[in-house]
């Protein structure tokens, strides 16, 4: 593979990858300015722990009926929570023994900039504008990552069912809102605990009974700024939301944002690592290749070094040689000399 | 797994009968799963949505099949040649490890048949999720590219798309890469979205970061480990490359897990300094948190720097298998047992006898396919036809 065609396929999936994340930037954003969301606000000094409104969401929304009916109130001698059959529960707590008891309604908190809807991965959860938080069974393939990251605990699975399981939560009675009718629970609470209305009106109406009161009501307005805001919202009396079993500790951020920048990330890392590593390799090759370029230098600076070497002993070996042959002829011609004078001589005495 | 020479012996070694025990009852409890739902072989509930299917076989099972990445990239891309031989074991186990990721999700979700939902029919883009999920769809297909030339190599006849294929060994060693660091660090990320709920020691804005670094070092470990266990089991299979580099491999990995835990140590101390979380650690949770930071991360850390410098073989091979537990034992943390640490006891949760069985049957059905390949293609000794490639 030629470099240039391996450097645009590597191009090429750094962007393809990072076109999800541009499409996230622009959800969130979307779903912060619904001005004319719907909500309910929740006055717990208001409630009288009836379960009427437990009984009215059980039967619009069809559900089961339960083992123990609406009006036995002893079901809330134990801490409950949403169902796969309940929509909405209501528990009772006694901030201090003796005192009398209060209420508190549980039921999906319709998040402005809902976790669940965040967290899933095939959509299936949509903040409509009607402010309900709405779940499409049709897509959902069950990996309860929802339930993971909703902070209220509230969706609630099927568990029993093998084929059709689906994610079980209040609807806001969704139908019936896009009848013009109010949620059921709404509906039937016959001590008026429950206000539906816009939500930027009912955190006005909100703040004015609590400001009004400031003996009996603890001052905040629960889910005006919780993760971002909900479409419920509650006011207490005194001592505060936590005697009522609600987490005060969740904070004003919202589920997107705490994910955003990890998903940010993607793109960076997708940019960056083939750039880096392909930098890595051609570096390590390089090396290699100079290493290689050395080695093979050396080799032939020593074979030089060695011919070298060899030559110059060679013309000194010569060059001995030459001597000693010269100190031969000399000798031998000498020898031949000596043996010319003494026949010379020999002649002369015969 | 001591007798492993079955073809002159009796089919019933303990090794089979063991296996044979566990995969008939992975069965029975699939027929459960399937026919009557998650409630009837789980403990799940509401508040529990996610248990040891999700905490051990895809957590675990991803974090422990990170050495297809880091061999690959050490031998073909940070030029460690010499261990090319361990290539093809490693990328075999990362291959397995993931192919069984995705089938035991098909246990965990409610309705598998729709596992292909969020990639082709409508994505959930702002789920980290389906980071995880598009990144590991992809990467399964890249580890079984990678896989394919030893298969085709057994098999014969495919010289043409096996060449095609080593030719794309550095694409593909590339986008491993790009894959793992991009899902390896996701499903960290996984928990950013409940600082309600998991507990501040283990909660941090780092926790990708974190996740990304322990599967490094989890890789490593692993493909020391395995070696290990495969020099004793299928040593007959190995030729003389793998047995020449293999304890030089074993010291370079031991090397470069010593640095990357202290390195993910720094990170771990640096999380509880940004939030100033020291006071947590003088809870039960922050005994809890000691034990696996200092018995399973500094520990095993020092154990492999020491065996590095000594060349003490002993030493690195304790420290492997060592780390691979403190893995598991990060993951089960965050995903299990600091997570809704505010919940009463009551309402946490246990894993039932039938998601242990699966689990177990899960982690068998890997073993067992390791085994079948490895004793039949060219996985530890380069195939005599093919030497020269450098494959």
């Amino acid at each position: 593979m030629k470099r240039r065609h391996f450097l645009g396929l590597m191009g090429a999936a750094g962007v393809s990858l990072t076109t999800g994340v541009t499409a996230k930037a622009a959800s969130s954003a979307d779903v912060a300015g619904l001005p004319n969301a719907g909500g309910v606000l929740f006055d717990a000094s208001r409630c009288i722990g009836c379960r009427k409104c437990e009984a009215a969401c059980n039967q619009v929304n069809e559900l089961p009926k339960p083992a123990k009916p609406f009006d036995d109130l002893t079901v809330m001698d134990t801490a409950r929570r949403t169902d796969a059959k309940s929509y909405t529960v209501v528990n009772k707590y006694v901030p201090k023994p003796g005192e009398n008891p209060v209420f508190r309604k549980i039921q999906c908190n319709h998040c402005m900039e809902p976790a669940c809807a965040s967290a899933c991965f095939v959509k299936a959860f949509k903040k409509s504008e009607t402010g309900a938080v709405v779940y499409d069974a049709s897509v959902c393939v069950g990996c309860r990552y929802c339930m993971v990251a909703c902070p209220f605990n509230i969706p609630a699975y099927e568990y029993d069912k093998a084929f059709t399981p689906r994610v079980m939560k209040c609807t806001l009675c969704q139908p019936r809102l896009l009848e013009g009718k109010l949620p059921g629970c709404v509906e039937a609470c016959p001590k008026e605990a429950l206000q539906f209305g816009k939500r930027r009106e009912l955190i006005n109406i909100a703040w004015d009974r609590v400001s009004g009161n400031p003996d009996k009501y603890v001052q905040h307005v629960y889910g005006e700024h919780e993760m971002g805001g909900t479409s419920w919202l509650y006011i207490a009396p005194k001592p505060s939301f936590a005697a009522l079993g609600m987490d005060e500790g969740l904070g004003t951020t919202s589920a997107p944002e705490l994910t955003s920048g990890a998903l940010a990330a993607v793109p960076a890392v997708a940019g960056i690592w083939p750039v880096l590593l392909t930098g890595i390799y051609a570096i390590t090759k390089r090396k290699d290749k100079i290493a290689e370029e050395e080695k093979k230098a050396a080799v032939e600076a020593a074979i030089a070094k060695a011919s070298a070497d060899a030559e110059a002993k060679l013309a000194e070996e010569l060059e001995k040689a030459e001597v000693a042959g010269k100190r031969r002829i000399e000798v031998e011609v000498k020898k031949a000399l000596e043996a010319a004078a003494k026949e010379q001589e020999g002649g002369e005495d015969a | 797994m001591s007798t492993e020479h079955t073809k002159n012996g009796s089919l019933f070694t303990p090794f089979n009968i063991v296996a044979g025990i566990i995969l008939a009852a992975g069965l029975v409890v699939t027929v459960m799963r399937f026919t009557m739902g998650l409630g009837s072989v789980t403990n799940l509930s509401d508040n529990n949505p996610w248990g040891i299917w999700i905490g051990f076989d895809l957590l675990c099972g991803v974090a422990l099949a990170a050495g297809g990445y880091t061999t690959s990239a050490a031998c073909y891309i940070f030029g460690f040649k010499r261990f090319h031989a361990a290539v093809r074991p490693a990328i075999l186990t990362a291959f397995l490890g993931y192919a069984l990721v995705v089938f035991a999700l098909n246990y965990d979700v409610g309705r598998p048949w729709r596992l292909p939902y969020p990639i082709f029919y409508q994505q959930g883009t702002t789920s980290i999720l389906f980071e995880v999920g598009l990144c590991v769809f992809i990467y399964l297909t890249v580890l079984f590219l990678e896989y394919l030339p030893a298969a085709f190599e057994w098999k014969g006849g495919f010289d043409k798309y096996r060449s095609i294929l080593v030719k794309l060994t550095m694409v593909l060693t590339i986008f491993g890469v790009i894959l793992s660091t991009l899902h390896q660090s996701s499903l960290g990320a996984l928990y950013l979205i409940v600082p309600s709920k998991l507990h501040p020691l283990w909660y941090t804005p780092y926790l990708p970061v974190m996740f990304f670094m322990s599967s490094m070092f989890a890789g490593l470990s692993m493909v020391v480990f395995e070696g290990t266990l495969s020099h004793k089991y299928f040593h007959h299979k190995m030729d003389e490359d793998y047995n020449a580099n293999y304890l030089d491999l074993q010291f370079a990995f031991a090397k470069g897990a010593a640095w990357i835990m202290a390195g993910y140590l720094a990170m771990k101390l640096l999380g509880l300094s940004m939030d100033n979380r020291w006071h947590y650690l003088f809870t039960g949770y922050g005994a809890w948190w000691l034990l696996e930071v200092v018995g399973f991360v500094v520990l095993p850390c020092y154990c492999y720097a020491v065996g590095y410098r000594d060349r003490n073989i002993g030493l690195v091979r304790l420290a492997a298998p060592w780390t691979v537990i403190g893995i598991m034992l990060n993951r089960f943390d965050v995903s299990l047992i600091a997570f809704n640490w505010q919940l009463p006891s009551a309402e946490r949760y246990f894993p039932s006898l039938g998601e242990i069985i699966i689990s177990l049957f899960v982690v068998t059905i890997g073993v067992l396919v390791f085994k079948f390949i490895v004793t039949r293609m060219p996985i530890f000794y380069a195939h005599p036809a093919y030497k020269d490639s450098s494959h």
